[in-house]
């Protein structure tokens, strides 16, 4: 994987990605900014939202346990997964010993992010995934590139050459006459997957919430693709992150303003099912719960990174996000792009890899995230938090550091500053004052900015000169009344 | 050591730090928005389904047969499903439209298939609770809804919710609802953005979603 | 102005005195003319923002303990910059904690909140507005990201530039998004900055402006880079500037 620069700079120069992002994440903020604007309360919601989540995540064995007790009292089965391959194994051996050769699945951030299709298709068995986004990226043999919208890079025209090139391989034919017009392949996408939807027997889902006091679990869409997961098969596996547990059913009063309001921009989403381990009758009779650390654990193990656990995959992050907008999702190297995903990854996969360790740098620190995010996370503060530990990482021997070893010593002390300073404005009256348009070592600042030379005079040296020129000392009317705050000696020169 | 004892004795260790008991928190605020009145409660609820591209119909309790019956025969359904709670009336209303009216009983004796539901057209449920600021409807598949896959697979739901059922903001519903039934929240019908955030209704779900508002 | 004027100590920033000097005498010019005594404790060097935003936290702390030496005795310390302030207010306290320094924590955020970005000291302080200022340009101005959504300055420095004189002041569009400066990443990430300051700056040329204001000297460097390798022929000005502009000595 590389870098976030190195991805970046590819995907700067798709011009069509590039349009496609801006105008999608253009359409989402301001539709997320107007319902978030009918709140009167938004602000006590993401505080009651933080609250929420880290009640929970402080008290994670105890919620954990508690949300088993009540799943296996529902006649739910619950597993454990230390990590990626326990939970694949797991899931494998469940749709095997039910004699399965196809799931269906609902968009799940945790079966991406452990790649239990790639799992499931290795041991023969096809993983279909059903919402639309994740059609299109699974037929074009494509990542995501957005937590909400996977398929936000794609615009009109690609997506039917997808559909009509792909689907007849791995089921329903797209009809022939089909055009680029959403509806139309809304419509595509419903014929195909319908067939699919109807003989499945075995299903694959994530959660958004697990509630703790009853065992509810929660999924939150817009297609019906979830509800016909949750529902027609005979047995659902769900795939839950441990960091979704949220301590009572009362919680989703404030969650489910939340959540939709800060993803899609909607009041609510078109549909959201609750469901409590095996209703007689309705529904799949038989029902295992995944609960997954992959990492987890670790995240949580550090007091100011934890907070990003909190986390609901609402996006809004990434649609504020200037950096994630040009650069696109795929330069984040993870099913966690944007904001999120530069302190999501590093934070799970520990900054061992080059992209990992350039992720906390992918940011501007703008801190628009921040603003967004329903459960204030810093991201912010945590970018920084992660940059100090990719530093301390590192053997403290590149120019880089030796250069802010140097700067730091200079800095320790006023007069190297002004020793330093002489020996720029000494530069800068050689250079005339002329604009630079490149410096050697500043290849990266020369290539589309002017350079600013350094001035004739530095601040110091005018307010020194001010002061000789006006022996008063303190410049200005001095109207003190207090008669407080002599010149002390460091004001004078 | 089990997956799971592992798993818990890890989050032990990184919880360390944290000295208050659970539960600390305290209260769970209850953030809601309150109506100026019953009525203009309503009225934000019917705005706001309609918002959200399904069709409102406001009646009293005599013409709830009527109404329906004009929403499924707009939407040219031949086949109508009804569970099995559904309240008599109506059913009969349906029965004197000339409408094919289906109960949950497939070829075999048991509950429909779900490719015997994929043929037919349209499902006339009850609901639990209406919540106006966001035009949501919450299903508890009592008998008088039907289990979830009914209201699923046809592509019309007529779903008809009393004016006393109407509460005002998400958590007067979510402090209503009985979290040891199976809850399905439904505004509008189905949807996607998902191509260049362009809107499309009727995706998966009903591509049609007709509410019948009763007042007394 | 009804209230005595108080001493204020300026932070220059490190950037500004070297590189920037217009923006921290502006400052000094525009404090005296409001009444003020201004004082400027030598042994300022730099906040350390530049360390602590790429990660060395280390070297970031001595810097902590001598702003705190420096500027703990002053009841009001005004620096012309966003960012350099919201470092101070945001980041001192969290760096000597990490170095398990609880004292020089308590020092630094006792030191911090009096410590203000110049618009915030002439609005919430001075209680003045109109600061006799007069500028006859056609000006847009630019929120920089600190200001706004650390500092939380809001529409201060708007307030300050729609009070003076002759200017003739324009919306800037997308105003609130980043220039893509970012301190470190403007280096690290060059490609994805100069895409966001190429925006910034269509957005700058757009409002038909000659003059583009904003808090930050930095931001402002990285715009002005790109406007002037477009030959657009628009001014950069720090606010200070402007504020301190008058008919007889114009900015």
């Amino acid at each position: 994987m590389p870098s976030f620069q190195r991805a970046a700079k590819e995907a700067l120069a798709n011009t069509q990605q590039r349009r496609n992002l801006a105008h999608a994440t253009a359409t989402i903020r301001a539709k997320r900014a107007a319902v978030v604007g009918e709140v009167d309360r938004w602000e006590e919601l993401r505080v009651a939202g933080a609250d929420a989540k880290d009640e929970a995540l402080h008290h994670l064995p105890h919620y954990l346990e508690q949300l088993e007790t009540n799943l296996t009292a529902r006649g739910a089965t619950v597993h454990w997964a230390r990590d990626a391959d326990e939970a694949n194994r797991i899931v494998l051996d469940i749709v095997r010993a039910k004699e399965a050769q196809e799931v269906v699945k609902v968009k799940s951030m945790a079966t991406q992010e452990i790649e239990l299709n790639e799992r499931l298709e290795e041991a023969g068995i096809h993983a279909w995934e059903t919402d639309l986004a994740e059609l299109i990226v699974q037929l074009g043999h494509d990542r995501p590139s957005h937590i909400l919208v996977p398929a936000i890079h794609r615009n009109r025209a690609e997506i039917r050459e997808i559909f009509r090139r792909e689907m007849g391989s791995v089921g329903r034919p797209a009809p022939e006459d089909l055009t680029d017009e959403p509806a139309r392949l809304a419509e595509a996408a419903r014929l195909h997957l319908r067939e699919k939807f109807l003989r499945a027997r075995v299903a694959v889902s994530g959660a958004n919430f697990a509630i703790a006091d009853t065992g509810t679990l929660v999924v939150v869409e817009s297609e019906g693709n979830g509800r016909m997961c949750l529902t027609l098969p005979e047995t659902l596996i769900s795939v839950v992150g441990i960091e979704k547990v949220l301590p009572s059913f009362e919680d989703l009063g404030t969650m489910l303003q939340l959540l939709p309001r800060s993803s899609t921009g909607e009041r609510m989403n078109p549909y959201t099912s609750m469901w409590t381990g095996v209703h007689d009758g309705d529904g799949p009779q038989e029902v295992h719960v995944v609960l997954l650390d992959n990492g987890r654990s670790h995240v949580l193990a550090d007091e100011l990174g934890r907070q990003a656990l909190r986390c609901i995959r609402c996006s809004a992050c990434l649609n504020v996000c200037p950096v994630y907008e040009r650069a696109g999702g795929h330069a984040y190297g993870s099913v966690y792009p944007g904001p999120i995903g530069a302190i999501l990854n590093p934070q799970l996969r520990g900054t061992g890899s080059e992209v990992d360790k350039s992720l906390p740098y992918a940011s501007s620190l703008c801190g628009a995230c921040f603003e967004a995010c329903p459960v204030r996370i810093d991201i912010p503060t945590l970018l920084v938090h992660l940059r100090t530990q990719v530093v301390d990482e590192a053997s403290g021997r590149s120019p880089e550091a030796t250069s802010m070893r140097a700067a730091a010593w200079m800095f320790g002390d006023h007069r190297r500053l002004e020793a330093a300073q002489r020996a720029a404005t000494l530069g800068g009256r050689l250079l005339g004052g002329r604009t630079l348009r490149s410096v050697p070592g500043l290849g990266a600042w020369t290539q589309a900015r002017d350079v600013p030379t350094p001035p004739r005079e530095t601040f110091r040296q005018w307010w020194a000169r001010r002061r000789q020129d006006d022996p008063g000392g303190a410049p200005g009317p001095v109207r003190q009344q207090d008669g407080t705050s002599t010149t002390t000696p460091e004001e004078e020169t | 050591m089990s997956a799971r004892e592992e798993i818990l004795s890890r989050l032990r260790t990184a919880t360390r730090d944290v000295t208050t008991p659970a539960g600390s928190r305290g209260e769970i605020p209850r953030i809601a928005t309150v109506g100026d009145s019953p009525g203009a409660t309503l009225e934000l609820f019917a705005e706001n389904v309609a918002d959200y591209r399904a069709t409102v119909q406001r009646c009293s309790p005599a013409d709830v047969g009527g109404v329906v019956a004009a929403a499924l025969a707009r939407a040219a359904a031949h086949t109508v499903l009804v569970p099995t709670g559904l309240d008599p009336a109506w059913v009969s209303s349906l029965r004197d439209s000339g409408i094919r009216v289906l109960a949950d009983e497939g070829e075999d004796g048991g509950p429909l298939r779900a490719d015997e539901l994929d043929g037919i057209d349209a499902v006339v449920t009850a609901a639990r609770v209406g919540i106006a600021t966001t035009g949501t409807i919450v299903l508890d598949h009592e008998p008088d809804q039907g289990r979830r896959a009914l209201t699923l697979v046809p592509d019309q739901h007529v779903c008809v919710v009393r004016a006393d059922q109407v509460v005002h903001d998400v958590p007067d519903a979510v402090a209503l609802l009985d979290p040891s039934r199976p809850l399905t929240w439904i505004s509008g019908p189905s949807a996607t953005s998902d191509i260049e955030l362009d809107r499309v209704e009727g995706v998966h779900g009903p591509r049609t979603l007709d509410v019948v508002l009763v007042e007394p | 102005m009804t209230t005595p004027a108080p001493t204020v100590a300026l932070f220059a920033t490190c950037f500004n005195d070297t590189m920037w000097p217009e923006a921290p005498q502006a400052t000094v010019m525009l404090l005296e003319r409001l009444g003020c005594r201004v004082v400027f404790p030598r042994e300022q060097t730099c906040c350390g923002q530049m360390f602590t935003n790429t990660g060395y936290a280390d070297e970031a702390t001595p810097l902590v303990r001598r702003f705190v030496d420096t500027f703990e005795r002053y009841d009001h310390v005004v620096a012309p910059s966003g960012s350099c302030v919201g470092s101070v207010r945001e980041q001192h306290g969290m760096l000597a904690r990490r170095a398990g320094d609880a004292g020089l924590a308590e020092a630094a955020e006792r030191t911090a909140t009096k410590v203000r970005e110049l618009s915030e000291f002439l609005v919430d302080v001075l209680g003045v507005t109109d600061v006799g200022a007069y500028f006859p340009h056609r000006t847009t101005y630019h929120p920089t990201c600190h200001s706004l959504r650390m500092l939380h300055v809001g529409d201060k420095p708007l307030q300050l530039l729609r009070a003076v004189r002759g200017i003739d002041l324009v919306e800037l569009p997308a105003a609130s998004e980043c220039c893509g400066f970012g301190g470190t990443f403007a280096v690290k990430n060059a490609d994805t900055s100069i895409a966001m300051g190429s925006d910034k700056a269509r957005h700058v040329r757009e409002t038909g402006a000659e003059v583009l204001v904003a808090g930050d000297n930095s931001c402002l460097a990285h715009i002005g880079g790109v406007l002037g390798r477009q030959r657009s022929g628009v001014r950069t000005l720090h606010l200070a500037q402007v504020l301190a502009s008058t008919e007889e000595d114009p900015a």
